[in-house]
């Protein structure tokens, strides 16, 4: 076990710039008006550095630069760009201890997650659809004797890239690595709660790419990230949020006539059938790990198991160990190796999380853990720690039907396999779900019974680059990771080429 | 409970006099406002605000009521139809607190958050849908 010294104190790994201006054309370009906005840690709450808050005029300066550096970028060979994905890999993998402690301190989350997830996933993000666009081919098509179809994959030109807070580099991954390795140009809008982290990431790799191809806006969504979103200069808008941002995203994309993907969160159920209990056995343990996911990245994820929903007949039994299991859960100071509940990323999204405490009371739901903020004293008084909490209720709460982004799970009973999917299924979302079971029957009914685009069977919170994630129902439009993510950053060009030499004989 | 529409004058949605002034800032510099209840991941939950008419409501929405919010005119509250099929029991009083926000809600430059708080409908929980 190991505590980091926060960045900016002696000792410390990290060391964060005063200021940071916008990243536009391989450059460092100050904001055109001039302003700035502050950048707290959630760890403490005090302010560690200042961050552009972008307009218009800087929107359309990234633009420009983007649209210099995307032809001559979309024209590389895919082995040529797949080495630069290679060396922004390998980049952030030399520093990766760095950006762990430089994520946790702007995030609040764990340094150990950083550094086993964050971190890795993207070095490997990056080495996969470097990859995957170099085995990438087309297709040819016999329309007759003499006619041939050839479909070419062609980029869109330039992107736009609005990704949220919860994991600021990862997600910045996600979208950038498709996106880089297709051939197209991007401008990024980081969330305004973790804005800095990237821009560290940013100037490690500024000299692996070309100008332009990547550029970077800070500030306010209603100031940089509308703009951007709104902008009849871009081919695609892709954007991780909630509902209404992405409603109202998919309203300029309208006016401008190009596609989105939205990825808009979800309330996943995580199913506990009894036979999980049928042996105190390593797969036990594991089935209660899985309870205790919740807790991962202090419930700040899309796909956070939220809803725990647990088979009657085992239901004592299984809480009374799941609720031991959370009893075991650290918190403390983020960047302490050990720490595996760090702070909610800012004082809004702690207050949200307080409000769906006082709903779920008032409805009526049982307290069966936490439910309240912790103070962990020090300087860490003025941070947003909320301890683990568990509801017990009924699926029709308000806690079983939003997304609180708050380490917390309800739990509900189910008594027998329609019951389970029937519950599982009454929400409005379908990006994620878990299914815990010894039955392997049952394990692949209830994975293609579950509306959800990623159903993890007997594990949960697992995101290898090489498997499609995305939302059913209103969680989104559209996949992020694996290969068939090139598709969403590209156009089909098709060639339709006769080689005959005869007249159709119409005219 | 009367639903929106019906006819029936049940009041589901209120403001604090905090979010209230800062309404009034807001329409000073925007113009006439309306809010979008969201959902889902990140900012989801949260109310967003908007000048009036930039969020194209429609069939798939819900009109909650109106703020008075001391606003030269009231400041529509709407909610997508979906899901105000899971919140139809709560009441909502928009408020506001310290924070970022994100999301293209009008306030997040201001450094605060408007927030939901919520309440039954009616007293000790027989406004809840039974699922």
């Amino acid at each position: 076990m190991a505590v980091y010294a926060p960045p900016g104190q002696p000792g410390s790994i990290v060391e964060y710039a005063p200021r940071y201006d916008n990243w536009i054309g391989g450059d460092w370009v100050a904001p055109v008006r001039g302003r700035y906005f502050e950048n707290p840690t959630p760890v403490t709450g005090q302010t560690f550095t200042e961050v552009a808050r972008s307009g218009a005029e800087d929107v359309e300066l990234a633009l420009d630069a983007a649209h210099g550096a995307a032809p001559a970028w979309g024209r590389t060979s895919p082995a040529e760009r797949a080495l630069v994905l290679h060396r922004i890999a390998d980049r952030i993998e030399d520093n990766l201890e760095r950006l762990a402690v430089a994520e946790s301190w702007e995030n609040g989350k764990p340094v150990r997650e950083c550094l086993a997830a964050d971190l890795p996933l993207a070095v490997d993000h990056f080495r996969y659809f470097a990859g995957a666009i170099r085995a990438q081919e087309g297709h040819n098509s016999q329309i007759d004797g003499d006619t041939v179809a050839y479909h070419f994959q062609e980029p869109l030109g330039v992107v736009a890239q609005i990704i949220p807070w919860n994991f600021p580099l990862l997600m910045a991954t996600w979208k950038l690595a498709p996106a880089l390795a297709a051939g197209n140009a991007v401008v990024l809008k980081p969330a305004e709660q973790t804005p800095a982290s990237i821009m560290l990431l940013v100037g490690l790799v500024a000299d692996l790419l070309p100008p332009g191809v990547l550029n970077v806006v800070n500030g306010f969504g209603v100031e940089a990230g509308k703009p951007l979103a709104a902008s009849p200069r871009v081919r695609k808008v892709a954007f991780t949020g909630e509902t209404t941002t992405g409603r109202l995203i998919m309203q300029y994309a309208s006016e401008n006539l190009v596609p989105v993907t939205l990825e808009l969160g979800g309330k996943s159920p995580n199913l506990f059938f009894a036979d999980v209990a049928a042996a105190e056995d390593a797969f036990y343990d594991k089935a209660l790990e899985g309870f205790a996911m919740f807790a991962l990245n202090q419930g700040e994820v899309c796909t956070c198991p939220s809803r725990a929903l647990v088979q009657d007949s085992f239901y004592d039994k299984f809480m009374g160990d799941a609720l031991e299991r959370v009893g075991r859960i650290v918190q403390g100071d983020p960047l302490d190796t050990g720490t595996m509940l760090g702070a909610q990323a800012g004082n809004d999204q702690m207050e949200k999380i307080l409000s769906y405490v006082d709903i779920a009371r008032r409805e009526g739901a049982e307290v069966l853990a936490g439910g309240e903020r912790v103070d962990l004293g020090g300087d860490l008084s003025g941070g947003y720690y909320m301890a683990p909490t568990v509801f017990a209720g009924q699926n029709g709460m308000r806690v079983f039907q939003e997304e609180i982004f708050g380490p917390v799970v309800s739990v509900a009973r189910f008594d027998g396999y329609d019951d389970a999917v029937k519950t599982a299924n009454d929400t409005l979302y379908g990006l994620g779900a878990g299914v815990w079971t010894r039955d392997g029957s049952t394990a692949y009914r209830a994975g293609r019974d579950i509306q959800a685009g990623r159903v993890w069977v007997n594990n949960y919170h697992a995101y290898p680059a090489h498997a499609a994630f995305g939302g059913y129902k209103q969680s989104g439009i559209g996949r992020e990771n694996h290969k068939m993510m090139l598709d969403h950053y590209q156009q089909t060009k098709n060639l339709l080429v006769s080689y005959s030499d005869q007249a159709a004989g119409l005219f | 409970m009367g639903a929106p529409g019906s006819g029936e004058e049940v009041e589901r949605v209120a403001v604090t006099e905090e979010a209230a002034a800062l309404l009034r800032e807001l329409r000073d510099e925007h113009g006439p406002l309306m809010f979008h209840q969201s959902g889902g991941c990140c900012d989801g939950s949260s109310p967003m605000c908007y000048p009036a008419g930039e969020f194209r409501t429609g069939d798939s929405d819900v009109h909650l009521g109106d703020l008075d919010a001391g606003t030269p005119e009231p400041v529509p509250v709407w909610m997508s139809r979906s899901q105000f099929a899971v919140w139809s029991h709560t009441h909502l009083t928009i408020d506001v607190v310290p924070g970022r926000g994100a999301g293209f809600s009008l306030e997040a430059p201001t450094g605060r958050r408007f927030l939901v708080r919520s309440r039954l409908m009616t007293d000790g929980g027989a406004g809840r849908p039974a699922r």
